[in-house]
C-alpha cells in the first residue's frame, strides 16, 4: 500500500500557495526571531576574535558570571568554525582517496593512525606555529586553539566519507555514468546523499570528543606564554587557579546549557532531515524528530526563503565543466604506462618516507638518548595497565545496567538521550571537583586519578550496550524465555553475544578516549596544588609545559604506537570476531 | 538491391564478435562472452535469454557504453534521423532515494542540461504515459515494487532513447505486479506511444522471453555464447495456455539442456574439470525435494523441466543449476529437456534418513573430485584434520577466489549431509572429528 505523509501533500505548489497568506503564523514569527538571533551572535563572536592580542592582555578573562554567557558563545563559534574545517577537508580528502588509487595509498593507513593518535599532545606546535602564522594577534592563538579541535574531529569523518564513497550501490553508479554525469553532479546527486547519514553520525561523535579538546586547549601554557582565550575552558582554568568552586560549577552548568543547545538546535533538525537519505527503499517505522526541524518546515516563509538557495544549488549543481567528459568511453590507459606511473609514485612515496624517517631521527637523536626512550616505554604501560583496568572495570559496572535498561524499553527511551549527552560532556570540565576531593582526603594521586580518564569515556559503553539490548530480537528473548534460560546461561548465551558487537564499538571508542584524556587527567592542579600520576600522559604534559618539543614529540609517536598495537591486537580482532559470528543476519 | 537498402537502413547497433574476461590480466580469468555478435533492427523487441553467468548482461552493458569488452566491437551505424541513443531499465530499478519520483524522472534531462521548464514539461509527460500520476512528490521508500520500476521505465523513457535497453527489469517483482507491468508495456509498445525504436531485454526467464520477444537469442553459459536464435511469429497478444506457446516453451528448455551446449564434456555442466570444477550453492534440501518430485507421480522418474518449472514455482535459472547438480552427482541425467532420476536416485528417494546420507556420500565421494580430495588429504593425516585456506588456495589457482570460496562451501555443505567430514567455521578447519 502506498503511503503518503502529510507534510508530502503541504509541499505541493497549490497547498503551498494556499498556505503562505499574508498574515505570518507563530511559527514564522518563532522562526525568524530564532534565525535573526544567531546571526547576530555570530557576527559579534568574529568581531571579538580579530581584536589584537594585546587586548587579551587589557581584559583578561574574568569570574564574572555575566560575561559566561559571552564565553559559552565563543567556546561554540570556535567549535563550529573547527567543524567546517573539518567538513573541508572531508570533501576533498577523502574524495581524493576515493577518486584515485595513488592518493588512496597514502590516505586510507594515514586517516587510520591519525585516528587513534593522541592529538592532545600537537598543541606545543602547533601554537607556535599559528602564532608565528599571525605575530601579535589574537587570531593565531584562535587558530591554534581551532586546529586543535578539527585535529580531534576530522579523521573519523573522513574515514566515514571515504568508506561510503566506495560503497556507492553498483546500481546507481551505473545510472550515473549511463546518463554522462558529470564529476560535480555526481558528487551532488549521489556520493553526498549517500554519504550524508554516515557523516551525520560521525560528526555528531566528533563534537562529542570536539568540547573536550575546547576545553583543554582555550588556557595554553607553551614554555614561558600563556594564553588565556576568552571561553568556558579559561574561564575554568582561572577558577581552578583560585580555587574557586562556585565559579567552577558555574562553568559546568554553562557547559550543560550549551551542549543541550546544540544538541536541539543544530543536531536533531540535521538529523530528522538527514532521515530521508538513508539507503533503504522501505520506509522506516521511527523516523527520528525535532521540534525545530518540523518548525522550520512548517513556517512559510523559511520555505520562500529555501526556494531561492534551493535554485542556486540547483544552478550550482548543473554547473558543467567547458569540456564535456564522458567518463565511461575514456580508453583506460594502456596497462604499461599505468604500471609505470604506479611505480614512479611508489618510488617518490618511498624516498619521503626515507627522507621523513632521517628528518625525525636527526631532530630526535640530537636531543634525546636511548634511555629517555626507555623511560617513556615504562611510563607507557603504566599508563596501559590504567587504561586497561578501568576499560575492564567500567565494563563490569556497565554492563550489567546498560542490558537491563535497553531491555526494558520504557526506560531505554528515556536513559539513551542521557548516556549520550554525558558522552558529549567534555569530562575535563569535572576535574576540579575530583581533584579538590584527592587533595582533601589526602589519597595517593597514582590510583585516584585513573578515574578521571575514564570519566567521560565510559558512556560510549553504557549507550553502546543500551542500543545492543534493545537490538535483541523479540523471538529470542520469548524462545529464551520459554525454554527458561537464566543466570550464567541467559548471558552466555543471549545477552552477551547479542550485545557484543555494540560493545566492541563502544568499548574501542572508549579506550581510545582514554588514551587521550591520560594526557589532562594524569597531571591536574588545583590552585597550587599539582598532582601527577606516573605515566605517559603526564610525561606528555610536563615536555608541553616545558615547551620541550622533542619530549612531546617522542611521548606522542610511542603512545601513538601503544594505541595502534592495542587496536590491532585486541579490538580489531574482536571487531571479526563479531562480524563473523555474531551479527543477526 | 532496394530489400538490401532496407536492412540496412534499419539497423541500430551491431556487436561484432564480442569477447569479454572478467578478472585480472594475470592470474585466474573468467571468460564471460565468446565472440557473440547481434544485430538489433528497428520495431523489434529481441530478448537475451540464459542463465547466469553466461554473458548476456555483459553484452547488454556493452551496448550501453558501461563496460568495454575485452575485445570485439559494438557499432551504431550512422543514421539519417540523428546518433543512436540508449537507455536502461535496471534490475534493481536504481532510483535515487534522496529523490521524489519528479527528480528521479528529471535527472537524465538535468545531465543533459534540459531547461527546468522544458524538463519538467517532459518528466510530467513520461509520468503521466507510465501511469504514475499523482505519486510525482513521492520518495521511493513510499512506493511498491511495481510503481518503482514504473519510475525507472519513466526515467528511461523521458531521455528519447532510441534503444530502450532492460536488464531482468521484471524479475525483483512478485508475479501478479510483474504481468501487470509487462502487460501495460507491451501496449504502449504496440500503440506505438513510446519514443524508442526498439527494445533489447536481458532475462532468465523463458516464458517472459516468449511472451514479449520478436526475436530470442539463447545464450550458453561459460563461456556465454549465443547457441541459437529463435524466431517468435505468434502474434500479439500472446496466450501462455496456446499449445503453440507452451510447444515454443517446451524447446527451448530443450535448446538449454541440449548436453552439446555444455563445452567441458563428460564432467558436465559446470565450468573447469575435475579439481577446477566451479560448484553452485545448492542444499542437499532442494536436492532431496527435487528427486523426490520427479520420482513421485505423475512423472514417476522422468520429468519435462518446463513442467517442473511451473509445479515448482522455479525460474529456469534456478531450476538448472539443482538439475545439473543432481546430473553431476550422477543421481539424474538432463535428456532432451527432461530430466531422469538414475536407479540410484530412485533407490535415495525410498530410503530412510541413514540410507539416504549412505547413498549421497557414496555418489558424492565417487563423482565430486574435490570432496574425494578432502576426505584423502584427511584420511591421509594422522591428526585428520587440515586447514580449510589450503584448498582454498588450491582452488584458486583454477578459479577466481569468489569462486572457490563458493565451491568449497557447496563442497562443505554437502560433505556434512554426508558426513563425509566435518568443517570448523571458528578455525576454519576440516577434520574427521564427527565424521562417520
Amino acid at each position: 500500500m502506498v503511503f503518503l505523509s502529510g507534510d508530502l501533500k503541504a509541499a505541493r505548489p497549490l497547498a503551498r500557495f494556499l498556505r503562505a497568506g499574508t498574515i505570518p503564523s507563530w511559527a514564522d514569527l518563532v522562526a525568524f526571531v530564532l534565525l535573526a538571533a544567531l546571526a547576530i551572535l555570530v557576527v559579534r563572536g568574529a568581531e571579538d576574535m580579530s581584536q589584537p592580542l594585546a587586548a587579551l592582555h587589557a581584559a583578561p578573562v574574568t569570574l564574572d558570571p555575566a560575561r559566561l554567557p559571552e564565553y559559552a558563545l565563543r567556546t561554540t563559534l570556535r567549535m563550529f568554525l573547527a567543524l567546517f574545517a573539518s567538513l573541508v577537508f572531508t570533501f576533498t580528502v577523502a574524495t581524493l582517496a576515493a577518486r584515485s588509487r595513488k592518493a588512496e595509498l597514502l590516505i586510507v593507513p594515514a586517516l587510520d593512525i591519525l585516528q587513534s593518535v593522541p592529538v592532545l599532545g600537537f598543541l606545543t606546535f602547533t601554537v607556535t606555529f599559528f602564532m608565528g602564522l599571525f605575530p601579535g594577534r589574537q587570531l593565531g592563538v584562535e587558530c591554534a586553539a581551532i586546529f586543535a579541535i578539527f585535529t580531534s574531529q576530522a579523521w573519523n569523518m573522513a574515514f566515514s566519507f571515504y568508506q561510503s564513497l566506495r560503497t556507492i550501490p553498483a546500481d546507481l553508479d551505473e545510472v550515473s555514468r549511463q546518463f554522462g554525469f558529470s564529476p560535480w553532479r555526481r558528487f551532488t546527486r549521489l556520493e553526498l546523499p549517500f554519504a550524508t547519514p554516515g557523516l551525520v553520525w560521525n560528526v555528531m561523535m566528533s563534537m562529542s570528543g570536539g568540547w573536550f579538546f575546547v576545553v583543554a586547549s582555550e588556557a595554553i601554557t607553551v614554555g614561558d606564554t600563556t594564553v588565556t582565550l576568552p571561553g568556558i575552558g579559561s574561564w575554568l582554568s582561572v577558577a581552578i587557579a583560585r580555587q574557586d568552586m562556585k565559579a567552577v560549577a558555574f562553568g559546568v552548568a554553562a557547559m550543560a546549557v550549551v551542549i543541550v543547545l546544540y544538541d536541539q538546535l543544530v543536531f536533531r533538525p540535521i538529523v530528522a532531515w538527514a532521515d530521508k537519505f538513508r539507503f533503504e527503499q522501505t520506509a522506516s517505522q521511527q523516523r527520528p524528530a525535532s521540534w525545530l526541524y518540523d518548525l522550520l518546515r512548517r513556517a512559510a516563509w523559511t520555505r520562500s526563503l529555501a526556494q531561492p538557495l534551493a535554485t542556486a544549488a540547483r544552478r550550482i549543481a548543473d554547473l558543467r565543466p567547458p569540456i564535456r567528459l564522458s567518463p565511461s568511453r575514456l580508453p583506460p590507459p594502456p596497462p604499461l604506462v599505468g604500471r609505470s606511473i604506479d611505480g614512479l609514485w611508489l618510488l617518490a612515496v618511498a624516498a619521503t618516507v626515507g627522507g621523513g624517517i632521517w628528518t625525525l631521527w636527526s631532530f630526535l637523536s640530537a636531543r634525546l638518548t636511548v634511555g629517555d626512550l626507555g623511560e617513556v616505554s615504562v611510563l607507557g604501560l603504566a599508563t596501559l595497565v590504567r587504561v586497561v583496568a578501568l576499560i575492564a572495570l567500567t565494563t563490569l559496572i556497565w554492563v550489567p545496567i546498560g542490558v537491563w535498561i535497553g531491555l526494558r524499553p520504557a526506560w531505554a527511551e528515556r536513559l539513551q538521550p542521557i548516556a549520550q549527552f554525558l558522552a558529549a560532556f567534555p569530562a575535563n570540565v569535572m576535574f576540579p571537583f575530583a581533584v579538590a576531593a584527592i587533595v582533601a582526603l589526602h589519597l595517593n594521586p597514582n590510583v585516584w586519578l585513573s578515574p578521571l580518564m575514564v570519566l567521560g569515556t565510559q558512556w560510549y559503553i553504557l549507550f553502546n550496550v543500551i542500543a545492543g539490548a534493545s537490538a535483541i530480537p523479540s523471538d529470542l528473548k520469548e524462545a529464551a524465555g520459554m525454554f527458561g534460560l537464566k543466570g550464567w546461561q541467559w548471558w552466555r548465551q543471549v545477552a552477551i553475544p547479542g550485545i557484543f558487537p555494540y560493545y566492541v564499538t563502544g568499548a574501542l571508542t572508549a579506550s581510545g578516549g582514554s588514551w587521550n584524556a591520560s594526557i589532562v587527567a594524569e597531571a591536574v592542579s588545583w590552585g597550587h596544588e599539582h598532582l601527577e600520576a606516573a605515566g605517559l600522559g603526564a610525561y606528555i604534559a610536563k615536555a608541553t609545559a616545558a615547551g620541550d618539543g622533542a619530549r612531546v614529540a617522542l611521548g606522542v609517536a610511542v603512545m601513538s604506537v601503544f594505541v595502534i598495537a592495542f587496536n590491532r591486537a585486541l579490538w580489531r580482532p574482536m571487531y571479526r570476531f563479531a562480524e563473523r559470528r555474531l551479527r543477526l543476519a | 538491391m532496394t530489400h538490401f537498402t532496407h536492412v540496412k537502413d534499419t539497423r541500430l547497433v551491431e556487436a561484432k564478435a564480442v569477447r569479454h574476461l572478467y578478472g585480472k590480466a594475470e592470474g585466474a580469468n573468467l571468460l564471460v562472452l565468446d565472440n557473440v555478435d547481434l544485430t538489433l533492427c528497428e520495431n523489434e523487441i529481441v530478448g537475451l535469454l540464459g542463465r547466469s553467468g553466461s554473458g548476456k548482461s555483459t553484452l547488454l552493458r556493452s551496448i550501453a557504453g558501461l563496460i568495454r569488452p575485452t575485445s570485439g566491437e559494438i557499432i551504431f551505424p550512422e543514421r539519417v534521423d540523428g546518433p543512436t541513443t540508449v537507455s536502461m531499465v535496471f534490475q534493481s530499478f536504481a532510483l535515487f532515494p534522496w529523490l521524489t519520483v519528479l527528480q528521479n524522472v528529471e535527472v537524465g534531462l538535468e545531465a543533459k542540461g534540459v531547461k527546468p521548464a522544458e524538463r519538467r514539461r517532459r518528466a510530467l509527460a513520461a509520468i503521466d504515459l507510465i501511469g504514475l500520476d499523482g505519486f510525482e512528490n513521492a520518495y521511493p521508500k513510499e512506493l511498491s515494487g511495481g510503481m518503482r520500476q514504473r519510475v525507472g521505465l519513466a526515467r528511461a523513457l523521458v531521455v528519447d532513447p532510441s534503444i530502450l535497453l532492460m536488464d531482468e527489469p521484471f524479475s525483483a517483482l512478485d508475479v501478479l505486479t510483474a504481468e501487470t507491468l509487462r502487460t501495460d508495456l507491451l501496449d504502449l509498445w504496440g500503440e506505438g506511444r513510446m519514443p524508442i525504436k526498439s527494445i533489447l531485454m536481458v532475462t532468465h526467464n523463458i516464458e517472459e522471453a516468449v511472451l514479449m520477444c520478436d526475436r530470442i537469442l539463447v545464450f550458453s553459459s561459460n563461456p556465454g555464447r549465443v547457441v541459437s536464435t529463435i524466431k517468435v511469429d505468434l502474434p500479439q497478444p500472446r496466450n501462455r495456455q496456446d499449445p503453440a506457446f507452451r510447444d515454443l516453451v517446451e524447446r527451448i528448455y530443450a535448446q538449454m539442456t541440449r548436453p552439446d551446449q555444455a563445452p567441458a564434456a563428460r564432467d558436465g555442466v559446470f565450468p573447469g574439470i575435475g579439481l577446477g570444477l566451479v560448484l553452485p550453492r545448492v542444499s542437499t534440501n532442494v536436492l532431496a525435494g527435487l528427486i523426490e518430485a520427479v520420482h513421485a507421480a505423475p512423472f514417476d522418474g522422468r520429468a519435462p523441466m518446463s513442467d517442473l518449472a511451473q509445479d515448482l514455482r522455479y525460474e529456469a535459472d534456478e531450476l538448472f543449476p539443482i538439475a545439473e547438480t543432481l546430473q553431476l552427482l550422477r543421481l539424474a541425467e538432463l535428456r532432451e529437456g527432461d530430466l531422469v532420476l538414475t536407479a540410484t536416485a530412485r533407490r535415495y528417494a525410498e530410503a530412510d534418513v541413514d540410507a539416504r546420507k549412505a547413498i549421497f556420500a557414496q555418489q558424492l565421494l565417487s563423482h565430486v573430485p574435490l570432496a574425494a580430495h578432502v576426505r584423502r588429504v584427511l584420511d591421509d593425516r594422522p591428526s585428520h584434520a587440515a586447514p580449510a585456506s589450503r584448498f582454498r588456495d588450491e582452488l584458486e589457482d583454477f578459479m577466481s577466489a569468489d569462486y572457490a570460496d563458493q565451491t568449497l562451501r557447496s563442497v562443505t555443505n554437502w560433505s556434512r549431509y554426508a558426513e563425509a567430514f566435518s568443517y570448523d567455521e571458528g578455525v576454519d578447519r576440516f577434520s574427521l572429528d564427527d565424521a562417520v
